[in-house]
């Protein structure tokens, strides 16, 4: 077997997921400036929500594309008012607080959902009952199952829409609007509390789907599984410069194939010494050097004064 | 009478002072008796946690730069002492000797860490940072092989107490009719540091070095228009705030004798970060009673437990968790209330001394 | 008035993208004299003061001051050789009291380190109370005594403005470029304020100066240097720029000349 190869393939698919919790951050960041710390956390509960109904499923014998379409769509509505209520009680009273107000906030409510978590499903490792026998496909001497086909695919399509959406559609405008000068949307007609909501929103219903996806990738779920996740995607959207929608698919991808690649061949570069327990720090690594030589990111503006 | 003009007045204020003294020094002793020996260590624990966050108030308060890894420099002090005091490479250090020098290392460690982040603002600086604590820590576990330098994740054990001759504060001593237990006499010797911390933070405040930092934060462009050198002031807040988390880690891992990368995580370091919120960026008494707030706060939850084997006949909730909901709540209450700390900066008093200036 | 130069800067060039803002830019300014920088909005002159104090790196060009080349230089090294400044849109340190800016001022003229400070020296001691006086000398200089215990952003617009000022002759400048010193001030205000940068001079600083209000800055000036789509299109005393036809179709109009 190929091993550049599969970690190449496997490195794309975990890419596209973190890809899509990316986007979340990036578009919250570029219409707030805010970190919002939660988001790894709703990606968890969407993941744990679709858990929960695919086992309460499993026995009823539904076809799985349909079983599979209820848990989507289960998480996505749970996440998306998940989002929702969190941006009105804890962001939008502190607009104009200061700086780092917001943030903690964020952590807090990372926390609660965190343990809420914990409170609902218990702190052990929760399993995924076998639903999909996938089948591989043998691409240049690598292994691609049918799993990891369709997560990408459907990754591609989401962020494919979302491109499309923002760029074309009334509401897009109006997001871009805001991002670019919210007084001005705001004089404008755009009615920026909406826009901010639906942006919670979109980004919450997102992240549902890549719980959706981790969950099916990994078979087990946990409360504390958002964190890295969500780094991970925050990294990756400061990679392809937060704020840019296109930056947060291009980090995403590049960060999951970073990640694949070095843990599959930091035992052979380092002689034995390093081993892959060390993958979790080649994020940062990545990330930091990025920073250093081109601190807005890959697609990021050079903006001189940003923050 | 207004409490605060009681400290600036001429005749009171050698009483007011006193008085504060009297109730630290009495404070161990009387919580012993009402609450516990337990109540003991998590007073002792919330002064080095006051140092904690002076440290990282230098850092976030004053020079406001957002560091999201604070707690690595904690852990480099403490790694620092553990190695060098304890049956780990079998050396045994003076803790004079180890504070120092712990504290040099995580100097180092501020300067290493801080020199790649000089050029990133705001958010980017934050996730960097928190990066760096994350490599630290990943280190710290996985520094068992090839070579067995930390021990990985079962952590050094059997650290040595602070002890100078034959006096160690690992044992219970008798003095004046009183009995100090070694939480008893870490309290102390952690009362001594907590308050030459605050010491420092204040004289840097109000110095050259502490009004360049407060310049960097309000506008580094017309700082460096000024005349300030922002790379080497930048350099030096991390340098000093990373020292006070090093002698608070060499502290720390006397204290507890044993340490394991458990201790060092995300949530420690912003933990550490909200108390410097929660308290008032910037304000040092602010900041130094956020941190003792924080430290018992949780533990105050831990309370709820019994609470509710009292009240309900079980234990519906975990209260572990509880106390970790709670805390979160808190955060959020707190900030939705009151954005700017319990003890916002209002005004600084310009010109301490102008008196005899003018 | 002495005629050796104090700042030259020759063929500066500088580009943002496909613009250019500055091309081929020269101007000498003589120790001593008050030089004023004029032309319409988007003419290059921020952007020629962000080269001259070292914020913006010139393309090309060279910039001698003191007959020691700074270009290239970081701002604090460029404050260092004697050239201080302001901002038009005030960048102030909002936090801190009126009279900690400028103390803050006094940074690159003291040193005082974390030792120092720590333990309190009689150095350390002696220079923070000398300091505070000289700040306190420049709040009075500028007509700010009143206000020293503000915060900087609770001021007056016009104070702010002087209390840049104030703060940029806390470095010991031998150069001091103001960029729009006069801007929103009302009449009583800027005649105020024109004593005042008579005075600076009069103390044998040398004045380079960015300003729209044309009384003011040909009122003040001894030379004039004007700049338009990032070309200096003329250069000298005030009364022949005045009269120079490319200046008046370019910049003055029909209303000036």
């Amino acid at each position: 077997m190929d091993i550049f190869a599969q970690q190449l393939i496997n490195g794309l698919v975990l890419g596209s997921i973190y890809a899509l919790v990316a986007l979340g951050y990036t578009m919250v960041y570029g219409i707030l400036g805010l970190i919002n710390f939660a988001h790894g956390d709703i990606t968890m509960i969407g993941a744990l929500v679709a858990l929960t109904i695919l086992q309460g499923l499993a026995a009823a014998g539904l076809p799985a594309p349909v079983l599979l379409v209820i848990a989507g769509g289960g998480a996505m509505i749970v996440c998306a008012a998940l989002g929702l209520s969190i941006e009105r009680v804890a962001y939008r009273p502190l607009r104009r607080a200061p700086r780092l107000a917001p943030l903690i906030t964020a952590i807090g409510v990372s926390i609660l959902l965190q343990y809420s978590a914990a409170l609902v499903w218990g702190k052990q490792y929760i399993a995924l009952p076998k639903l999909l026998e996938p089948s591989a496909i043998d691409i240049a001497g690598a292994q691609l199952t049918t799993l990891q086909l369709a997560i990408f695919l459907l990754a591609c399509a989401i962020m494919a829409a979302l491109l499309w959406f923002i760029k074309t559609s009334r509401m897009g405008r109006a997001m871009r609007a805001t991002e670019q000068n919210p007084d001005v949307a705001g004089l404008m007609g755009v009615n920026t509390n909406s826009v901010i909501a639906f942006t919670f929103v979109l980004g919450s219903a997102i992240g549902a789907i890549a719980g959706l996806m981790i969950i099916l990738y990994y078979g087990i779920g946990h409360y504390f599984m958002g964190f890295m996740l969500g780094l991970k995607a925050f990294t990756a959207a400061v990679l392809g410069g937060i704020g840019n929608v296109g930056g947060a698919v291009l980090g995403g991808l590049l960060l999951g194939v970073i990640e694949s690649l070095a843990s599959g061949y930091i035992g052979d570069l380092s002689g034995g010494v390093l081993g892959s327990n060390y993958r979790d720090i080649f994020a940062f690594l990545v990330l930091v050097l990025v920073l250093v030589l081109r601190p807005s990111g890959l697609l990021g503006q050079q903006n001189g004064d940003r923050a | 009478m207004n409490i605060a003009a009681l400290f600036n007045d001429r005749h009171y204020r050698w009483f007011a002072w006193g008085a504060v003294v009297l109730v630290l020094l009495a404070l161990p002793f009387i919580t012993e008796a009402v609450l516990g020996r337990s109540w003991v260590r998590i007073i002792a624990v919330s002064l080095l946690f006051v140092m904690l966050a002076l440290g990282l108030n230098i850092v976030v308060g004053f020079a406001g730069l957002l560091d999201l890894g604070y707690i690595a420099f904690f852990a480099v002090g403490a790694y620092s002492y553990a190695l060098l005091a304890s049956p780990q490479f079998a050396v045994h250090w003076p803790f004079l000797l180890l504070l120092p020098l712990g504290a040099a290392i995580a100097a180092v460690f501020g300067i290493l860490l801080g020199a790649p982040t000089l050029r990133l603002r705001g958010d980017y600086l934050a996730i960097v940072t928190l990066g760096f604590g994350e490599i630290i820590r990943v280190f710290l576990n996985n520094l068992n092989r090839p070579v067995n330098i930390t021990n990985g994740p079962q952590g050094i054990t059997l650290i040595d107490p602070l002890q100078m001759g034959g006096f160690s504060l690992a044992q219970t001593h008798s003095f004046a009719g009183l009995t100090f237990s070694p939480v008893h006499n870490y309290y102390f010797v952690f009362l001594v540091c907590a308050a030459l911390t605050i010491a420092l933070s204040l004289r840097l405040q109000n110095s050259r070095i502490g009004r360049a930092w407060v310049a960097i934060r309000d506008d580094e462009l017309a700082a460096s228009a000024m005349g300030i050198n922002t790379r080497n002031v930048k350099l030096l807040a991390f340098a000093m705030g990373a020292t006070f988390g090093g002698v608070a880690g060499g502290l720390f891992a006397s204290f507890q004798g044993f340490i394991s990368p458990e201790s060092f995580q995300l949530i420690d370091s912003i933990m550490v970060l909200c108390m410097v919120v929660l308290g008032g960026m910037g304000n040092v008494a602010g900041v130094a009673l956020g941190a003792v707030l924080l430290t018992a706060l949780p533990e105050a939850l831990r309370y709820i437990g019994p609470l509710q084997q009292r009240w309900f006949g079980g234990v519906l909730v975990d209260p572990a968790d509880l106390r970790m909901l709670l805390f979160g709540l808190a955060l959020v209450l707190m900030m939705l209330l009151r954005p700017e700390g319990l003890w916002p900066v209002r005004r600084r008093q310009a010109g301490k001394g102008n008196a005899d200036a003018g | 008035m002495p005629a050796d130069i104090l700042l030259a800067a020759s063929g500066i060039c500088k580009h943002f993208g496909g613009l250019a803002a500055l091309s081929d830019v020269s101007i000498s300014v003589r120790r001593g004299e008050i030089f004023g920088l004029i032309g319409p909005n988007g003419a290059g002159k921020t952007t020629l003061f962000n080269v001259l104090t070292g914020l913006t790196v010139p393309d090309v060009g060279k910039l001698t001051f003191d007959g020691r080349r700074i270009e290239g230089l970081k701002p604090h090294a460029v404050a260092g050789h004697g050239i201080a400044r302001t901002f038009q849109n005030i960048r102030l340190f909002g936090s801190m009291t009126t009279l900690e800016n400028v103390m803050l001022g006094r940074h690159l003229r003291s040193n005082t380190g974390v030792l120092g400070a720590v333990f309190r020296t009689r150095a350390a001691v002696a220079e923070e109370l000398a300091i505070t006086r000289r700040a306190r000398e420049l709040l009075d200089y500028c007509g700010l005594a009143a206000r020293a215990d503000d915060l900087a952003r609770d001021l007056p617009y016009g104070d702010q403005r002087r209390l840049e000022i104030a703060r940029a002759l806390a470095t010991d400048p031998q150069l001091l470029a103001l960029d729009e010193p006069a801007a929103g001030m009302n009449a009583t205000e800027t005649a105020a304020l024109k004593a005042l940068l008579e005075r600076i001079r009069e103390d044998g600083i040398t004045l380079l100066l960015i300003e729209h209000d044309m009384k003011l800055v040909m009122g003040l000036s001894h030379s004039v240097a004007v700049l338009d789509y990032g070309e200096k299109i003329a250069e000298g005393e005030p009364e022949a720029v005045q009269r120079n036809p490319r200046v008046i179709e370019a910049y003055l109009g029909s209303g000036f000349a």
